[in-house]
C-alpha cells in the first residue's frame, strides 16, 4: 500500500511539474496571414519573422498567393470567428470597414508608447487612425510611380541623360522607337495601365490636381482644362508600348529593361528587387527618376498588418509584440532594404540603403510633397470603376469627352 | 388528392426519412443561399454584409456599368460560337468512331482527355499557344515567315475567338463521349433498313438518327451551357479579362466585385440577373418536359 501511495505521488508531482515546465516555456503564438511570396518579399518578411521569434515568440507563417486571395481568406477567417493574429492588407481604405464593424483590435498602447503621431507621415497616419485610434501597423512606404530606366537602351538612342520634364520624356520616347528599342515596357494589366495614368496625372497635374480629383473628387477639377490634358497624355503614349504587353506581368516588364531592350517602366519601388536580383547596379545599369517636375508629389502607399479583435490575453500580447518588432528601427531598415520599400520612421540610420531608397526618403521628408496614394482617397469600389475606366481608355477608342463623364460619373459614387 | 397523399407517404416512409437529409440540403444550401444573394442585393452592402434596403439601386448600378454591359455581350459570343462549334465537332468525331476504324479505343481516349484537365490548365495551355512572343507567332517567325501573326490574345477584336478555340478544344470531347454511347445504342437494323432503301448515310444520319439520340442531345447542351454561364477559370487563365474588358464574362465580373472590389450588393445583382436569365431560358424547356399533357415525364 505505501508502495503504491508513494507512486501516485510522485506521478502526481511528476504531472504537475511537467504542466508547470510546459507552461512556462510556451512561447507567444502569431499566426500572420500575407501575400509575399516571392523570392524578394519572402526574404523581407522573414526578418520580421527571425526577430520575432528572438523575441520570445514563435512566427506561425500563412502565406497566400495574390493580394486580393490573401485580404479575402483574413477577412472570411475574422468574420468566421477564427481569426489570425495578424494580416497584411495595403495602406488603404481596404480595412475600415472592418474597424467599423469593431472586428479589429486597436493598438493604441503601442503607438502612443513609441510616439507614432510625431515619427508617422501625415498621409500614412491618417490611413491608419481611425476615430483618433491607432488600428493598424504601417510597416514600409512604397512609391508606386517611379520612372525605371536602362542606362544601355538610353545610350543606344542618343539620350545622355534622364528626362527632367514631360516634353523631355515623351522626347526620349520618340529617340527609343527611332533607335529600335520599346520605348515603354508596360504589362498590359489594369493595376499596372492604372499606375501609368496615375504617373501622368502626378507629373502633368502636380500634386494639387491630384488631391483635387482623387480626394475631393471636385468636378470642377475633373472638368477642367488640366485633366483633359492628362486624359489626352495619357493616351498619346499607346504608340510607345509593344504589340505584346497586354496580361504581361509587371516583373516580366522589368525584365525587359533589365535586358535592356526596353527604355523606361513606370514601376514601384519593389522593382528595384527585380534588378537587384540580375545583380545590376543602380547608376551604372539603370536609373530612377522619382518624378517629370520639379516639386514632384512623392506618393505614399505601402503595407500594414492589422490584427483581429480577439480578447485572449496571450494573442494580445503577441499581437503587441509584433507591433513592437516591426516597427522597430533597425528591424525596419533590414526589411525595408529587402523590400524595396523606405521605412516608416523618419529616424533611423538610412545609410546602409540604395541610393534611389535614400533619394526617396529625402523627398518624403518634405511634407508638402506627400501625397496619398489613390486607395487611401476613396472606397475600395470606387476605386476599382476608376481602374476599369483607364483600362478601357487604354484598350478601347474613347474621346476625352466621353472619358471625363466617366470619371466624374465614377468618382461620385 | 391529400388522403391518396398522405396514404402514400405512410406506405414509403422509410423511404421519406432516407430523402430528409439530401432534401434538408437543397432547400438550406441551395434554395436558402440563392434567395440570401437575392436579399443581398436589395441591401448596400460592400465588404460586409449590411441589413439594410435600396430597392432596385444596385440594378441601376449594375446596368450603368460599361463592363457588365460588354460582359454580357461577350457571353452572347462564347455561347452562341461555344454550343454550335462544340456540338457539330463532338457528333462529327462520335460518328467517326462509330465507323469502326482501327484504334477506336485510343481515339477516344485522346479526344475525351482535354476534359479532364481542368479548365484553368486548358486555359494556360492555350495563352502560351496562342501568346505572339512565345507560341504560333514566334515559332512561325523563326522558321522564316516574318509576316506571319496570330496574336489573338492580344488583339481586342480576336480575343474572344481565342477563348472559344481553348473551351471548344476543352468541351467537345464530352459531347462526343455522350453523343457516342447512344450511337452504340442505335439497333443495326436500322442501318441495314436504310441501305435497302438505298438512303445516304449523311441523309440517315440527320434525319434518322440524330432525332432518336434526343436525350443524348440534350444532355449534352444542357453540360455545354453549364460550362458557359460559370466560365470563369479559362478566362483568369488565358486572359484575365483583357485587353481592357474585352474577354470579361459575367462569372468574372461577380467574382471580382464579391472578392477584390468588396461590392457584394453589387455582384449579388448580377448573380441575381444571372439566375433570372438562366431560369428564363430553361422555363420552357422544362414546361414541355415536365408538365404539359403528354409530355416525356424525364
Amino acid at each position: 500500500m505505501t508502495a503504491m501511495k508513494q507512486m501516485v505521488a510522485v506521478s502526481a508531482i511528476a504531472l504537475a511539474a511537467a504542466t508547470g515546465i510546459a507552461r512556462a516555456e510556451e512561447p507567444l503564438n502569431a499566426e500572420v496571414i500575407h501575400w509575399w511570396t516571392s523570392g524578394g518579399e519572402s526574404a523581407a518578411i522573414a526578418v520580421f519573422a527571425d526577430a520575432f521569434n528572438a523575441a520570445g515568440g514563435k512566427w506561425v507563417d500563412n502565406a497566400v498567393a495574390g493580394g486580393s486571395a490573401a485580404r479575402s481568406a483574413a477577412i472570411n477567417r475574422i468574420i468566421g470567428g477564427d481569426p489570425s493574429t495578424a494580416a497584411l492588407f495595403n495602406t488603404s481604405r481596404q480595412y475600415h470597414e472592418i474597424i467599423g464593424e469593431g472586428l479589429l483590435n486597436d493598438i493604441d498602447a503601442v503607438a502612443s508608447k513609441n510616439d507614432w503621431d510625431k515619427v508617422l507621415p501625415e498621409p500614412i497616419a491618417n490611413a491608419v487612425k481611425v476615430d483618433g485610434k491607432y488600428y493598424a501597423a504601417p510597416v514600409n512606404i512604397h512609391m508606386p510611380l517611379w520612372i525605371w530606366y536602362s542606362t544601355a537602351a538610353l545610350n543606344k538612342a542618343g539620350i545622355d541623360k534622364p528626362p527632367e520634364t514631360m516634353e523631355q520624356f515623351l522626347a526620349d520616347l520618340d529617340k527609343l522607337k527611332a533607335a529600335g528599342v520599346i520605348p515603354l515596357a508596360l504589362g498590359g494589366q489594369r493595376w499596372q495601365e492604372n499606375s501609368l495614368f496615375s504617373a501622368v496625372l502626378t507629373n502633368v497635374g502636380g500634386a494639387g490636381l491630384w488631391k483635387s480629383v482623387y480626394g475631393d473628387k471636385d468636378e470642377a477639377a475633373i472638368r477642367s482644362p488640366e485633366f483633359r490634358k492628362v486624359i489626352e497624355t495619357f493616351v498619346s503614349l499607346k504608340p510607345y508600348v509593344d504589340a505584346a504587353s497586354p496580361g504581361r506581368n509587371w516583373n516580366d516588364a522589368t525584365a525587359l529593361l533589365i535586358k535592356d531592350e526596353a527604355g523606361f517602366q513606370v514601376m514601384g519601388d519593389w522593382a528595384k528587387g527585380e534588378f537587384k536580383q540580375a545583380s545590376k547596379e543602380i547608376g551604372k545599369d539603370y536609373g530612377c527618376i522619382p518624378g517629370l517636375r520639379p516639386d514632384s508629389p512623392y506618393v505614399l502607399g505601402g503595407d500594414v498588418f492589422v490584427f483581429p479583435k480577439t480578447d485572449n490575453a496571450e494573442q494580445v500580447k503577441a499581437q503587441h509584440l509584433l507591433v513592437e518588432i516591426m516597427t522597430d528601427p533597425a528591424v525596419q531598415v533590414k526589411f525595408n532594404n529587402l523590400k524595396g520599400s523606405i521605412p516608416i520612421r523618419s529616424d533611423v540610420d538610412v545609410s546602409s540603403l540604395d541610393a534611389c531608397a535614400q533619394l526617396g526618403m529625402k523627398i518624403m521628408s518634405d511634407p508638402a510633397r506627400q501625397v496619398p496614394d489613390a486607395s487611401q482617397m476613396m472606397e475600395e469600389y470606387v476605386y476599382g470603376s476608376v481602374q476599369d475606366i483607364v483600362t478601357e481608355l487604354w484598350n478601347t477608342p474613347m474621346t476625352v469627352d466621353q472619358a471625363v463623364d466617366r470619371f466624374e460619373k465614377a468618382l461620385k459614387g | 388528392m391529400g388522403a391518396e397523399f398522405i396514404r402514400h407517404v405512410k406506405r414509403n416512409f422509410v423511404a421519406y426519412i432516407a430523402l430528409l437529409p439530401m432534401a434538408a440540403v437543397v432547400i438550406f444550401a441551395y434554395l436558402g443561399t440563392m434567395a440570401w444573394s437575392v436579399r443581398l442585393s436589395f441591401s448596400s452592402s460592400k465588404l460586409l454584409p449590411r441589413n439594410d434596403f435600396v430597392g432596385l439601386n444596385q440594378y441601376v448600378t449594375l446596368f450603368d456599368t460599361s463592363r457588365w454591359l460588354t460582359s454580357l455581350g461577350n457571353l452572347a459570343v462564347i455561347a452562341f460560337f461555344f454550343l454550335l462549334i462544340c456540338f457539330v465537332l463532338g457528333c462529327l468525331l462520335a460518328i467517326f468512331i462509330d465507323q469502326n476504324v482501327r484504334g477506336e479505343s485510343l481515339f477516344r481516349t485522346v479526344f475525351l482527355y482535354p476534359y479532364a484537365m481542368s479548365f484553368v490548365v486548358a486555359g494556360l495551355i492555350w495563352q502560351w499557344i496562342l501568346n505572339p512572343d512565345l507560341g504560333i507567332q514566334a515559332t512561325m517567325r523563326g522558321f522564316g515567315f516574318s509576316g506571319f501573326v496570330l496574336d489573338w490574345v492580344v488583339n481586342p477584336r480576336m480575343v474572344l475567338y481565342a477563348v472559344i478555340l481553348a473551351t471548344v478544344w476543352h468541351g467537345s470531347g464530352l459531347v462526343m463521349a455522350l453523343i457516342l454511347a447512344g450511337l452504340r445504342g442505335i439497333d443495326g437494323e436500322i442501318w441495314r433498313a436504310t441501305r435497302i432503301d438505298g438512303i445516304p448515310a449523311w441523309r440517315v444520319y440527320v434525319s434518322i438518327v440524330l432525332p432518336m439520340l434526343r436525350p443524348m442531345i440534350i444532355t449534352s447542351l444542357v453540360l455545354l451551357s453549364i460550362s458557359i454561364v460559370k466560365m470563369y477559370d479559362v478566362v483568369v487563365a488565358m486572359t484575365n479579362g483583357g485587353p481592357g474588358t474585352a474577354s470579361e464574362v459575367p462569372a468574372k465580373f461577380i467574382m471580382d466585385n464579391l472578392f477584390e472590389r468588396a461590392n457584394i450588393g453589387l455582384a449579388t445583382a448580377a448573380s441575381t440577373v444571372m439566375l433570372i436569365t438562366v431560369l428564363m431560358v430553361m422555363a420552357p424547356v422544362i414546361y414541355s418536359q415536365y408538365f404539359r399533357k403528354g409530355g416525356r415525364a424525364a
